[in-house]
């Protein structure tokens, strides 16, 4: 990689396969699936939001977080919230004792809509809160962890309780937060309904697109300078730090804009499921989340995307077949993952995939001879 | 009713198809008929009629939802034997929620979508059926649950076949105060919706009657460590426990009890439950809970033919060593209701069977009488059972009348 033509290649070749999966996310989906398979694939596309965030702090920052779902959830309550509020009109809550205020609100006897409830009337304040939120939680969590050099395992383990912590906080406050049912029964967003086939399409075209964009800057983010002051921090931390760089900063950064990531996913995920609820910020889903980025590959950011989609789709299909045996299944991949192909399905493409790709096409020239192995190498490195 | 939109046809749909045709060539006056049943495209042919099973065989809900699994599949299979629906023999669809609510409100999208279901027996938690409600309102699909549950809903596309709060606490209220002589109440329960709802229409009602509560505690599923608790009762002597922990809490709560010295045989204080069945008691022990009271519609123990038939064949089916708790038997409604009710409006069409609902009734059902009422509830006797040593309890006292379903009781509209 430190001659210019092959640096070009690999660009070329990394455009190539993001096309592939524009088209395949674009095209290939909306042609081939009906509305409702197409809307559990615009499901499995919000988690994949949160597998490219995993892969910039974890795969590339080393930052193995196990709270992702803190993130996710969010940005799913922020969006459910303005949601909720629109749901809840006088009109539509006449028979409350008091209407106005969500129906879980009236049960629990809260008479008045809660402070902190009132901003998101507005759908301007939702949509900064969907990343915001996460960010300055991120943010705080960074600033206290890094500043003091935790890391590694202790960081994950506190992600962990975070993840923990706020689950609890949610049930207990059933009052503000509806409780272990979640904010349920949206209907509409600016008075368009999201329930209706069509809308579950254009919502699928949206989180398609943003995903995409998302990645594109996730891209560009690891193909600065800051992309390779992460990987340095991930594999000669203290090297980065006596070199003068503030590796605090640099990992408060990235793992912030992994939970704005999480926050955007969450949110898009409200929409299209219809409601959020305690289940997705716990532990479950927060190391669910970080399978799903192993299984893709946590060095590639295609590779997240991948991943994210093949382990949902098994876990639909292996449940609808085999509703009783489903969970074996989904073990053995995952046992499968771990033992034979630890860099997961972009681990796999660039074994064995790609030397064949070369071989057929046999003469592309040096460049593309080269550079393989050399990427098969890095994703080998284990940090 | 909005269809899916289908651009790739599935291979069932062209089965469908080639089976429509092969049968339309066969005998051809049999396509008004099916209409007649059938006019908004349900899984629903000359033979047969799909069903959707809905529940967590997966997850930490599975052990709670296996019995309601079990008794659905026994239901269906017991009138197919009878010649089934309409003549048809119900074949049932059935899909793991996995303890998971969003996987249920996929799941429920799927049966009502793809597979076009006529109708769906399924959920156990609120979260589990809040998270499908709005499926079921969109698809017009409809639902039969059976929990008892904490009421403040009233779907048109959802039969309660459990009990809601105020058929659970009222009666088995007035009972410890009249034949007990209760006068003081320690309101506990682990902390969600249910127990918290239930509570408050507790409380209203222990203090109306001018009766005290001295004491309401909350603590999160799962939680094991009750002994500041027991010794705030033992400190403040309340006549009864009322108490809705629910899960593997219940484990920890009466064998704590019991080593704290509280012997609920003795009824000082008294405990009354509202959510240990007979699966609780499995796991917590006989002899740990033994002497509490419970308030539920059905005990396995009930005396009755309909009862001893159907414990009969329960276990013919499911094995010996089962036992069948309160919400088991309100699932085992829920197929019996569908048929009374698709045979009262001779059509599987929701439209037509939700016209019909109020009144249908089941004199065949284990608890004994039940009637659907306007409000899509069950009107069902209250019966209060004292938990024996060997897992079973033996009923003390029953309703003599029905008890009225009130999803929304005072102060809560």
């Amino acid at each position: 990689m430190k001659t210019t033509p092959s640096a070009s290649s690999l660009m070329s070749r990394e455009n190539l396969y993001f096309l592939v999966l524009a088209a395949l996310l674009l095209l290939v989906f909306p042609v081939l699936l009906d509305a409702f398979r197409l809307n559990l694939v615009g499901k499995y596309l919000t988690y994949a939001f949160v597998a490219v965030g995993l892969v910039l702090c974890w795969g590339k920052g080393g930052i193995l977080s196990l709270g992702q779902g803190v993130f996710f959830g969010l940005g799913g309550y922020c969006m459910a919230m303005f949601l909720k509020l629109e749901a809840s009109s006088p009109e539509a809550t006449a028979s409350q004792s008091t209407p106005g205020i969500p129906d879980f609100m009236d049960w629990n006897q809260v008479t008045e809509l809660p402070w902190f409830w009132q901003p998101f009337h507005s759908f301007s304040f939702t949509l900064i809160a969907v990343v915001m939120v996460p960010v300055i939680l991120a943010f705080i969590i960074g600033v206290a962890m890094f500043k003091r050099r935790v890391g590694g395992v202790y960081f994950a383990i506190i992600t962990q309780a975070i993840a923990a912590i706020l689950t609890i906080l949610i049930i207990g406050q059933q009052g503000f937060t509806g409780g272990a049912n979640g904010i349920t029964d949206l209907r509409t967003l600016m008075g368009w309904d999201i329930r209706s086939n069509e809308a579950k399409t254009v919502l699928y075209f949206v989180t398609s697109g943003l995903l995409l964009a998302c990645v594109l800057l996730a891209r560009h983010v690891l193909g600065s300078k800051l992309g390779r002051i992460l990987v340095a921090m991930r594999d000669q931390e203290d090297r980065v730090r006596f070199s003068g760089y503030d590796v605090a900063s640099f990992k408060v950064f990235v793992f912030c804009l992994a939970a704005a990531l999480s926050g955007i996913g969450g949110a898009l995920f409200t929409l299209q499921v219809g409601f959020m609820s305690p289940s997705f910020v716990g532990i479950v889903p927060s190391i669910e989340m970080v399978i799903f980025c192993a299984v893709g590959g946590r060095h590639s950011l295609l590779g997240a995307v991948y991943g994210a989609l093949l382990v949902n789709a098994a876990k639909t299909g292996f449940s609808e077949s085999f509703p009783e045996l489903w969970l074996y299944a989904m073990g053995a991949l995952f046992i499968a993952v771990v033992l034979a192909f630890p860099n997961g399905i972009a681990g796999l493409y660039q074994r064995y995939l790609m030397p064949l790709e070369k071989k057929m096409l046999g003469g592309l020239g040096k460049a593309a001879n080269t550079r393989p192995t050399a990427a098969a190498r890095r994703m080998e490195e284990t940090p | 009713m909005t269809r899916a939109k289908v651009t790739a046809p599935g291979l069932k749909r062209r089965l469908g198809w080639a089976g429509l045709l092969a049968w339309a060539t066969l005998g051809l006056p049999g396509i008004s008929a099916a209409d007649d049943v059938n006019s908004t495209g349900l899984a629903v042919t000359e033979d047969t009629v799909k069903v959707g099973i809905l529940h967590s065989i997966t997850g930490t809900m599975a052990i709670s939802e296996t019995g309601s699994v079990q008794a659905e599949k026994l239901a269906i299979e017991q009138i197919n034997a009878q010649g089934g629906v309409l003549g048809r023999k119900i074949e049932y669809i059935q899909e793991d929620g996995a303890s998971d609510w969003p996987t249920f409100a996929e799941k429920a999208r799927k049966l009502l979508v793809n597979d076009k279901v006529a109708t769906v027996f399924g959920c156990w938690t609120s979260a589990s059926r809040k998270a499908v409600l709005p499926v079921f309102e969109q698809y017009n699909g409809m639902l039969y649950y059976p929990t008892f549950y904490e009421g403040l809903e009233q779907s048109p596309n959802v039969i309660y076949t459990g009990q809601e709060a105020t058929q659970q606490i009222l009666a088995s209220i007035d009972w410890v105060v009249k034949e007990k002589g209760a006068k003081t109440f320690y309101l506990l329960g682990s902390d969600y919706i249910w127990p918290r709802t239930s509570n408050k229409i507790a409380r209203k009602h222990i203090e109306k009657k001018g009766l005290k509560v001295v004491g309401e505690e909350y603590y999160p599923l799962g939680h094991t460590q009750f002994n500041s608790v027991i010794n705030k009762i033992k400190l403040r002597k309340p006549d009864v426990i009322f108490a809705s922990v629910v899960g593997g809490s219940n484990v920890a709560f009466y064998k704590q009890l019991k080593a704290a010295g509280i012997d609920l045989t003795k009824e000082k204080p008294l405990l009354l439950t509202i959510s240990v069945t007979e699966d609780e008691i499995l796991g917590i022990g006989g002899e740990n809970v033994e002497g509490a009271y419970a308030s539920m519609k059905y005990f396995q123990s009930l005396d009755n033919p309909n009862n001893e038939a159907f414990v009969k064949a329960f276990k013919e089916r499911w094995g010996d060593d089962i036992v069948i708790g309160d919400v088991t038997q309100a699932a085992y409604l829920g197929p019996w209701l569908w048929k009374a009710a698709v045979e009262k409006a001779g059509s599987f069409d929701v439209d037509k069977i939700r016209e019909v609902f109020p009144g249908i009734e089941l004199k065949t059902a284990p608890e004994g009488y039940v009637r659907i009422h306007e409000n899509h509830h069950l009107w069902s006797k209250a019966r209060i059972g004292q938990a024996q040593k060997d897992g079973q309890y033996k009923v003390v006292y029953e309703t003599e009348d029905l008890m009225e379903p009130d999803p929304f009781p005072e102060g809560y509209k």
